[in-house]
């Protein structure tokens, strides 16, 4: 499948999400102007640690905080850079995103949106890193309790993988494009552990078609499906803030439905056409080749429609 | 890792009131550039980390051109290198000048 | 390093009247008595890798546990390995199985019934996030070994030679793995001991459990988190400001 990221562009919103810098999605997913960071880069909050495996490090850590308002609402907003150490969560990187969920319980936003772009853990600051990943996780579910919705949007190049991909799953809505991918291990982690004939991290169809947007959409994993452009993640993070469902009990009680039926129903698939040929796709072949409209048109035509069960 | 540190004065302030700006990403051949308009307005300060050791004279040659050309009076500017090439550094150090010269 | 306790004396020592607990394909289920209640336990034993079942399993146990109300206190006990490395797995979700696993601790957790993990094998990367590190408390016996990733793993991505990376791994417990490592980053809260009786040292865990996540401030006074904490709270201070 080809996967063409379009055209830079002069307007911010017809930009490309996958070719932007983490700063450039945020300026343009936010009304204009209205971005205002934490704990900015002259703060020169910079690594500890990433000077003892003498690697460069960045103002920001890879991970951009602060508050704006998106179509007049105020939201709480965190980008990763995935250029910058494959946007890996760190000490501080963590931390940032940490104080930004606590921050919510506060000053209570209409949401709290989350711009992943990572591979995961930062091996140079692994323990961190993971213990992040759980503090993340833990005040996400608060902040949600709380009844604040937490989305996250993926079309980033590094994708959203390792502890990304976990705490992707504890949001409450995902938006993700073409080019976002949404997963545990990665190809190249799956290759090097179990041999290239388990997954071969050089066939780029079979990447997009087992982690990449469009199966994660059909799968119920992602409940938006956007273009890759800043304009179209604007719009779809803007129509997800509203009726979000609760953090309850009767909400997992229909994820743990909605997951227990997935198995029994794919369980025994061995790749995803065979997976979208059950839900319903005549010619599952040519979904990776579908633009956003096509795609758009088959997910309103199949039975499966949106869901509240994450 | 080096740190890189060059003195320069100016014959002029850089136009814009900008307090600060930032351009460019830390990753393999990229580099990220932090301006703040916090010294005297004839005076420059740039100070860069770099990953790649070795090549202080290509940094003061660089950094000395793009002095030169701009005349950026009153501003520190700090670099995060990734391995950037010289034609890199000049593009990202001419587009954070530009930004604080923007209304 | 100290042996790591094997399940079934784990157990003994836990309940020595007697449990319900059972595993099967490396996943632990069941309850026993805790004080005057009962306490439900989880888990992964014997380095088992955590896929889509186990995980939809275990997350069906603990929202049984919610269901029916009360304050029954949850342990999970892990022993296990990373996530499961499988095209399969990642095709059907692996992410939200794990998440998902996650969550249901979390509310359980927040709906009244206290999480404590126990870490007494090893434990890694996904399947660590998935249990260990979604209770309220995470405790770990002696001969506990977890990871991020090992260190020939870390060698080969990060391009050092790996004598150089276990002789950094001697004084910088950030990257390094192993339990001492997780203490100091705050991730572990407390070490067990082996010798004395396990059911009065969880029902002592339930008891003083802290309301927050205290895991940062505790990765700030053990030294292997110098600064998360910091970090977190003047995200805070500047989202407050006007």
């Amino acid at each position: 499948m080809d996967w063409k990221p379009v055209a830079l562009s002069a307007s911010p919103l017809a930009q490309s999400w996958y070719e932007a810098s983490a700063r450039a999605r945020l300026a343009g997913l936010l009304d204009t102007d209205t971005f205002e960071e934490f704990i900015g880069p002259e703060q020169r909050m910079m690594s500890p640690h990433l000077p003892l495996f003498a690697l460069p490090r960045a103002f920001d850590d890879g991970m951009i905080v602060g508050r704006g308002r998106l179509d007049g609402r105020d939201v709480l907003a965190a980008a990763q850079e995935g250029r910058f150490m494959g946007g890996a969560f760190g000490e501080i990187h963590g931390a940032k995103l940490v104080g930004l969920l606590r921050a919510a319980l506060a000053v209570k936003p209409a949401a709290v949106l989350i711009l992943f772009d990572t591979g995961g853990v930062r091996l140079q600051e692994a323990n961190a890193g993971e213990t992040a990943i759980a503090e993340i996780m833990r005040a996400i579910t608060q902040v949600r309790a709380a009844g604040i919705p937490v989305i996250g949007l993926i079309g980033g190049r590094a994708g959203c993988y390792g502890g990304g991909g976990l705490i992707a799953g504890t949001c409450v809505r995902l938006v993700i494009s073409e080019g976002g991918r949404l997963s545990v291990s990665g190809p190249e982690v799956i290759e090097t552990n179990k041999g290239a004939e388990e997954f071969d991290s050089r066939d780029r169809a079979l990447v997009w078609r087992t982690m990449g947007g469009k199966h994660r959409r059909l799968l119920g994993a992602a409940d938006a499906f956007a273009d890759d452009t800043i304009g179209a993640f604007r719009a779809a993070a803007s129509a997800a803030i509203p009726a979000a469902p609760a953090f309850d009990l009767e909400t997992l009680e229909a994820e743990q439905a909605r997951l227990a039926a997935r198995i029994a129903r794919f369980g025994d698939a061995r790749d995803a056409t065979e997976i979208w040929s059950r839900l319903g796709v005549n010619d599952p072949d040519a979904v990776p080749g579908l633009t956003t409209e096509g795609f758009d048109a088959l997910l309103d035509s199949l039975p499966e429609g949106s869901h509240d069960a994450r | 890792m080096e740190t890189l540190r060059f003195r320069h004065a100016t014959t002029r302030p850089l136009p814009g009131t900008r307090p600060s700006a930032i351009t460019g990403v830390v990753a393999s051949g990229n580099l990220e550039v932090l301006l703040e308009r916090n010294l005297p307005p004839d005076a420059c300060h740039v100070e860069i980390d770099t990953a790649i050791n070795g090549y202080a004279e290509v940094w003061a040659a660089v950094v000395a051109d793009f002095v030169a050309r701009r005349q950026p009076g009153g501003l520190t500017i700090t670099i995060n290198d990734g391995g950037a090439r010289p034609d890199t550094v000049s593009l990202r150090l001419a587009q954070g000048a530009r930004l604080m010269e923007l209304p | 390093m100290p042996d790591k306790m094997p399940l079934d004396t784990l157990l003994a020592s836990l309940f020595p009247a007697g449990h319900a607990v059972t595993v099967a394909d490396g996943l632990i289920t069941g309850e026993g008595p805790l004080n005057d209640g009962r306490l439900a336990v989880i888990g992964i034993d014997g380095d088992t890798a955590l896929g889509i079942e186990g995980a939809c399993l275990l997350a069906g146990r603990v929202l049984d546990v919610v269901r029916a109300g009360g304050s029954t206190p949850i342990l999970v006990l892990v022993d296990s390995d990373s996530q499961r490395m499988s095209r399969r797995d990642e095709l059907l979700g692996l992410n939200e199985y794990l998440a998902h696993l996650a969550k249901a601790l979390l509310l359980a957790d927040a709906q009244g019934h206290p999480t404590i993990g126990l870490l007494y094998g090893h434990s890694a990367a996904g399947a660590f996030i998935a249990t260990a590190l979604a209770t309220r408390v995470l405790a770990a016996l002696p001969g506990a070994h977890p990871s991020v990733m090992d260190l020939p793993s870390v060698a080969r991505v990060t391009k050092l030679p790996l004598e150089i990376l276990q002789d950094m791994a001697r004084t910088t417990s950030v990257f390094a793995p192993g339990l001492d490592n997780m203490v100091q980053t705050g991730a572990v809260q407390a070490t067990l001991d082996p010798d004395r009786p396990l059911g009065p040292q969880i029902a002592a865990l339930i008891a003083d459990s802290p309301a927050a996540d205290t895991r940062d401030a505790l990765g700030r006074e053990r030294g292997g988190r110098p600064l998360a904490h910091a970090i977190a709270a003047r995200v805070v201070r500047e989202a407050q400001g006007a």
